[in-house]
């Protein structure tokens, strides 16, 4: 039986070389991102927002948006954005966070249900308050940079400085990117949007873990190599091991995108953008910055200061 | 190393029948689950017989989770108000006149009594308006409920201290959480949950809801109600109130401060229909010292319009015919059958000891969560096609076991969800499709690794075992970051989120054993059968 091999056995790409373009490539999108977030903006769901959101089902099967557009005025104040989205007669109902405190919120949603509950089925009501709302995105902050600095100190910990310093500033450059996501795409972000971003986190740094751990291990081995070709060396040996897990996780995230729903395909999206970025990053940012922090260079020379430890792995 | 004794081989394959016997409950439906607690004999524990299945958010099951806050400053006012009044019994007591009166400040009063020996006397009565602050966990704390001050020129203040306020804060919510538990079952739903969430708030889950914005309405109430008489014309403005009116269409009237009887003196009420005019009315019952007082009340206003304020509302207010001494009665409003009904049960659960805000509001409609469990399952199965076709095409043999370890994997997943009772979540859902991506990431660092050392001329056994060692540093360290990630999720999630950090926590733990040991094994075990010559992939 042949079985399938999508990356070819002993590949010797120079992958750091490649910097040349992916170093400007990044910070070209960084910067995009940067002045996207600050133009545009983050379409921010109620979870970080606050106010309100319906969703409805039209009990005869079509929806009158004309008809709910015209009853969402005596909602509230401020624009009710109404949107179809989904099969056929679902329709979704955005207000803005009313004034007067946490019990005006309430006031919108037993409008709503007066106006529409004849024609329509509520499959979902959310409201958030605006205290809560500021708590989530307190919560929500925290959460990243607490992940960062956790994982940070693990990496130290395990790994050498330099190792742990360059995985993240590949992961930094993957959150960025995967905001950028989420400006140019429009998804709405919250509260399961850190959720992805976290998760995005934990796999980014999976894979500058599994190059590094492999760097690590032809640093001892060999320890006159330059340092250029000892790193093209871990991601080559490793290369097979990335394509087929960036493969199977994009499988089935695909699966999530096509079949999961509505609700999740936002998630699903921007988790699929995540994986891909972060298998870039790993070969394309975090292993060349080791050219210039990681590894002591001199005279052609790597001077292994991580391997001057003593090896945790038998050789 | 490739070796497994017989005793390694049956505790794993053991683990796995145990996976598959705990996760088996989620294939029966919640009656049949039923059916098996029920028949548990007596005397063997409950939790060895498998019998739960994985329990359903909200955002899957369809229902509502409202979380209610204590409104500090109204819980603030009420004691400010206590406070005077305490204050102004004390001076009444003591014959000691202040100076223009109590002073109302917004977290205490004030007072000025200039005589030195009006203040010897009315001191130590004041101080004791102070009650020591004792705590659950540490006993006293050598704290008091309020500041007594005195100044100069004999200004007398008295402030709540914020430990004083704090404390009273914590107390209102586990009372307003005994209370709106009364309320909820009395509407009959199943298993609603209510808990305290952090220090002033109350989360309320109750699945399966058909009618959200009433329990909503139901909740939000403070249920506060007072029998007053409506004010003559004549009495003094300060001790008259103006009041919206249920009965004269939200129009004003003047009502009496002083209360004859309270609803925390009532001990029934119940929904009936008006003999006279039949609409809905509520009828209730008094104690025996609300019978006293409103027996006498309405013996000597017989004539005077009775007004029955609810929330600071008249919801009516009728003229006393006769005296009554029975210890029941009434209230009329032009309620319709739900609104008497809705009023009989907060009256029968009592009034909340503070008002009570919705800050936030998540309901899901049954049929949208049957939609997502649907779409899930869809999702799921997929995306373990997917992966189980491209692992076996990719590994052969053994892709088929990774395969074999992923399906495990899974179900694992589901049995400890089932055991410890965790919550299945939309993004729940989703950590299990993206856990069957990640889950063979194991596997895959092991197979390339045992690839590579076959390339650099190992036998294949010795390749094999290299494999597994070197590739477990990478596994442990890459497993970990992910763990760290997930771990800062579950602290910081609530519902959903949350129901996503535990099934990823769980996946990390599982895979260890199933994509690492289960699989060494399943290759030890085919090596010794088959005595290849060379990996098969």
């Amino acid at each position: 039986m042949r079985l399938l091999r999508i990356v070819p056995d002993g590949t010797k790409i120079r992958f750091v070389r490649f910097r040349r373009f992916s170093y400007p490539l990044s910070a070209l999108f960084s910067i995009a991102t940067v002045i996207l977030f600050l133009s545009v903006g983050l379409n921010y769901g109620i979870d970080f927002k606050g106010g309100t959101l319906i969703e409805l089902q039209a009990k005869s099967g079509k929806a009158d948006i004309a008809a709910v557009r015209q009853a969402a005025h005596g909602f509230g104040e401020g624009e009710v954005e109404v949107q179809e989205f989904g099969s056929a007669g679902e329709l979704s109902l955005r207000v803005p966070l009313q004034p007067g405190g946490e019990a005006a919120q309430s006031e919108v949603v037993r409008n709503a249900r007066a106006a529409l509950e004849g024609q329509y089925e509520f499959r979902r009501v959310e409201t958030v308050g605006p205290r809560v709302s500021g708590e989530l995105v307190q919560t929500g902050t925290i959460g990243i940079v607490l992940s960062i600095i956790a994982v940070l100190a693990y990496l130290w910990f395990r790994f050498e400085a330099q190792l742990a310093v360059a995985s993240i500033i590949g992961t930094l450059h993957d959150i960025v990117l995967t905001i950028g996501f989420f400006l140019i795409t429009q998804i709405e972000f919250n509260m399961t949007s850190i959720a992805a971003i976290l998760t995005i986190v934990g796999y980014s740094l999976n894979e500058t873990v599994v190059v590094f751990d492999r760097t690590r291990e032809l640093l001892r081995r060999y320890k006159t190599l330059p340092v250029e070709e000892l790193l093209d060396l871990s991601i080559n040996s490793t290369l097979s091991r990335t394509a087929m897990t960036a493969t199977t996780t994009a499988l089935s995230l695909l699966a999530l995108v096509w079949f999961g729903g509505q609700a999740i395909q936002g998630f699903a999206q921007v988790m699929l953008f995540g994986v891909l970025v972060c298998t870039y990053s790993a070969m394309f940012i975090s292993s060349p910055i080791l050219i210039y922090i990681g590894v002591r260079f001199r005279e052609g020379e790597a001077v292994a200061k991580a391997g001057e430890k003593p090896a945790r792995v038998a050789p | 190393m490739l070796r497994f004794s017989t005793a390694k081989v049956v505790s794993i394959l053991l683990l796995t029948l145990l996976g598959f016997l705990f996760a088996a409950p989620n294939l029966l439906s919640p009656d049949a689950r039923k059916a098996i607690e029920a028949s548990i004999p007596a005397w063997l524990p409950s939790w060895i017989v498998p019998h739960k299945g994985v329990v359903l958010g909200l955002d899957l099951q369809g229902g509502s989770h409202v979380v209610l806050e204590v409104d500090v400053n109204d819980l603030t006012r009420t004691q400010v108000n206590i406070l005077r009044d305490d204050v102004r019994r004390i001076l009444r007591e003591t014959r000691v006149a202040p100076q223009g009166g109590i002073g109302v400040m917004p977290r205490g009063v004030q007072l000025r009594v200039p005589n030195q020996a009006d203040r010897d006397k009315l001191m130590p009565k004041l101080r004791e308006l102070a009650q020591p602050i004792t705590n659950a966990v540490i006993g006293q704390t050598g704290l008091a409920t309020i500041d007594v001050t005195e100044g100069a020129d004999g200004l007398v203040q008295l402030t709540l201290t914020e430990p004083g306020l704090v404390d009273r804060v914590r107390r209102a919510v586990a009372q307003a959480i005994e209370v709106l538990r009364r309320r909820v079952d009395a509407m009959g739903t199943t298993e609603p949950s209510i808990q305290r969430q952090g220090a002033d708030r109350i989360l309320v889950q109750v699945p399966g809801l058909q009618d959200p914005q009433r329990l909503k309405e139901i909740l939000g109430k403070t249920a506060k109600l007072q029998f007053r008489f409506v004010a003559e014309p004549g009495t003094s403005s300060a001790d008259v109130e103006m009041m919206p009116s249920r009965d004269a269409g939200g129009q004003q009237i003047p009502v009496e401060r002083r209360v004859i009887v309270e609803g925390e003196d009532l001990v029934d009420a119940q929904p009936a229909f008006s003999q006279q005019t039949n609409e809905p009315i509520v009828n209730f019952r008094f104690n025996v010292r609300g019978a006293q007082r409103f027996g006498q009340a309405t013996s000597e206003g017989v004539g005077r319009r009775l007004a029955i304020v609810l929330d600071n509302e008249v919801v009516s207010a009728p003229v006393v015919q006769t005296a009554i001494t029975g210890g029941s009665g009434q209230i009329s409003g032009r309620f319709t059958v739900q609104q008497a009904n809705d009023l009989a049960v907060l009256l029968r659960a009592g009034a909340l000891p503070a008002k009570l805000t919705v800050v936030e509001e998540r309901t899901v409609g049954p049929g949208l969560g049957a939609d997502s469990i649907q779409a899930g399952k869809l999702a799921t199965y997929v995306a373990t096609i997917f992966v189980v076709l491209f692992m076996f095409a990719t590994y052969g043999l053994f892709g088929l076991f990774a395969n074999i370890a992923l399906i495990v994997h899974v179900v694992f997943i589901f049995a400890l969800m089932s055991i410890l009772g965790a919550t299945l979540t939309l993004p729940g859902i989703a950590g299990i499709v993206l856990t069957i991506g990640t889950a063979v990431d194991s596997n895959v660092l092991i197979y390339e690794r045992i690839r590579e050392e076959a390339h650099a001329g190992r036998s294949i056994v010795s390749a094999i075992e290299a494999g597994f060692e070197r590739a477990f540093a990478t596994i442990f360290d890459s497993n970990s970051t992910m763990f760290i990630a997930a771990l800062i999720l579950f602290f910081l999630g609530s519902g959903p989120v949350r129901g996503f950090a535990v099934v990823f926590i769980l996946g990390i733990l599982t895979t260890v054993i199933t994509a690492v040991t289960m699989t060494r094994m399943m290759i030890g075990l085919w090596y010794r059968w088959a005595r290849p010559k060379s990996i098969p992939f």
